[in-house]
């Protein structure tokens, strides 16, 4: 027990630095004790978020979500498949993150990240049972031919949170996604028409004239707390989520449901009070996400 | 509001649970856990020395290998061998043995239904069996919601598939303690109730989560008397294993 003393003494002497590297987490409780974090955050606030859609000119959908330093892009491509015998007027989403060695020092080249499995099948896990997306609106022809919509996220820069900053960024790739017109041609086969040949007469009716954009029902946003003695840390940094290890992911959809609960493990106890705690700060950053879609998409619409 | 059950089971009636250990002879410590058609084979090795790269060699490590029944591993096994990761490494103590590495390898034997709660408390029994530091147990449970918000327990595969959400939820066992009662409270709350690990798939109300919480909470509480009864039963006959 002579360590948390000795380190008390000498953190009036020592240099700020020095007492960070060697006494991690002293330092972020003696923060924590002014209701303050090391970035100048309250305890409860997110950092800031910024999203721009359209990052990718050759996807059909794109977009690229800032959180902090945390930075995600999203590309949409749109190919055509022969739907499953299940479910032949149901298109398909395929969901893949990735984690390049660009995005943290963790990660290795040639070794393949072990969290990016995890995130992507969290991902596709609330993506798909959220309900945010109609499958049967990415069918073309019923038993023929569907959509099959494969949406790639890679993170950039790796700076705690991934999974929000993931899941923001593929939202607003789904929000921005155009799909191209496709007809068929005398063979039954389909071809997609070209933007020269969209103004101009055409041999073949386009299949999907009106059916360009998605419709978007209950979009889930979530929100990635820390859970540290009886404190709740929103949106935490790499360096956080390394000191603190509990984590606990809130996604709600629009509508306030509850879409996922995920704590996975850590050596905080989650109570009743802390799981409605986290519930309420995630209500908070929901209408917040919502406003930045809101206006990116509003921002696209002038452009 | 009254749900049939296929089994005839009651809302609140868990399968029937069994749990054997020190079942495999070349491994450190080992259980099988088998709720109902659900059955998980859970094997111990180590503490071996040496830590994983990436990992803090000043605390011990533990490392999962999931092995599903038939074919390859893929994202969902990583993504479970990951969870019960996180969940063992916060029951362990790992100041004890700094500079280790202890793994656990689950082998699913057959998958009805709550698997991963089921290799839970597999991993758990064998940890025991390897006579591993832990603070204490974990029991785990599968809640499932169905459309009309109504709770079900410990689900067949079945039943999973039909219900609109589930809910994985791991808590820890109460603590026998010479310690006056009232002592592990935290915040008006008994340390039982907190929750270790929480997956949950379809979309719910928050209040109809906190009631699966509840619900969950109630049934762990027999699953950690069946747990610390089955451990008990065996320890005459696991002191040849101590030396």
């Amino acid at each position: 027990m002579g360590l948390p003393n000795a380190s008390g003494d000498l953190s009036s002497e020592m240099e700020v630095d020095a007492f960070r590297r060697l006494f991690p987490l002293r330092f972020h409780e003696r923060h924590l004790v002014e209701s303050i974090r090391p970035d100048a955050r309250p305890v409860g606030r997110a950092r800031e978020t910024t999203l721009a859609l359209g990052a990718v000119a050759s996807a059909d959908g794109s977009a690229l979500a800032k959180i902090g330093s945390t930075t995600m892009l999203a590309a949409i491509k749109m190919e055509v498949m022969t739907p499953s015998m299940e479910s032949p007027d149901e298109g398909c989403i395929a969901i893949e993150f990735h984690m390049p060695p660009i995005c943290s020092p963790i990660v290795r080249p040639g070794r393949p990240a072990e969290a990016a499995p995890v995130v992507s099948k969290q991902l596709s896990d609330t993506i798909l049972s959220s309900g945010m997306i109609n499958l049967k609106e990415l069918s073309l022809v019923s038993g023929k031919v569907a959509w099959m919509a494969y949406l790639d996220i890679y993170c950039l820069d790796a700076d705690g949170a991934l999974f929000d900053a993931a899941l923001l960024s593929a939202v607003a790739a789904f929000s921005h996604l155009k799909i191209p017109v496709v007809s068929l041609n005398d063979d039954g086969r389909v071809v997609v028409v070209s933007e020269e040949q969209e103004g101009g007469k055409l041999e073949n009716e386009p299949v999907n004239k009106e059916k360009r954009k998605l419709t978007l029902s209950s979009i889930p946003f979530s929100l990635t707390c820390i859970l540290h003695k009886n404190y709740i840390l929103a949106d935490p940094t790499a360096e956080e989520e390394s000191i603190m290890e509990t984590l606990v992911t809130v996604v709600l959809d629009s509508s306030g449901q509850l879409v996922s609960l995920y704590k996975p493990g850590g050596p905080v106890l989650a109570y009743s009070s802390a799981v409605q705690d986290c519930v309420a700060l995630t209500r908070h950053r929901v209408k917040e996400l919502q406003k930045i879609l809101n206006e990116a998409m509003s921002d696209m619409e002038v452009d | 509001m009254e749900i049939d059950r296929v089994d005839g089971r009651t809302p609140n009636q868990l399968r029937p649970l069994a749990c054997s250990r020190n079942i495999l002879h070349r491994a450190h410590g080992s259980a099988s856990w088998s709720q109902g058609d659900t059955k998980v084979l859970a094997a111990v090795y180590g503490p071996k020395a040496g830590t994983k790269k990436n990992e803090n060699p000043e605390k011990a490590c533990i490392e999962v290998i999931w092995k599903p029944k038939t074919g390859q591993i893929g994202k969902p096994e990583k993504e479970f061998e990951m969870i019960l990761k996180r969940t063992l490494q916060s029951i362990c103590i790992l100041t004890v043995n700094p500079n280790t590495t202890t793994s656990v390898i689950v082998q699913v034997v057959n998958d009805d239904g709550a698997l991963l709660p089921c290799a839970i408390n597999a991993a758990c029994a064998a940890l025991v069996d390897a006579g591993i530091p832990l603070k204490h147990l974990a029991v785990a449970i599968c809640c499932c919601l169905a459309e009309t918000g109504y709770v079900i327990l410990d689900p067949t595969k079945l039943e999973e598939q039909k219900m609109k959400a589930f809910a994985y939820l791991v808590f820890p066992n109460s603590i026998l303690s010479v310690l006056p009662q009232g002592s592990s409270l935290v915040e008006g709350e008994p340390m039982e109730h907190g929750i270790i690990t929480s997956v949950t798939h379809g979309v719910m109300l928050v209040d109809d989560y906190l009631h699966c919480l509840q619900r969950g909470r109630a049934a762990s509480a027999k699953m950690s008397d069946f747990l610390r009864r089955s451990l008990q039963s065996q320890v005459p006959s696991d002191s040849s294993k101590a030396g």
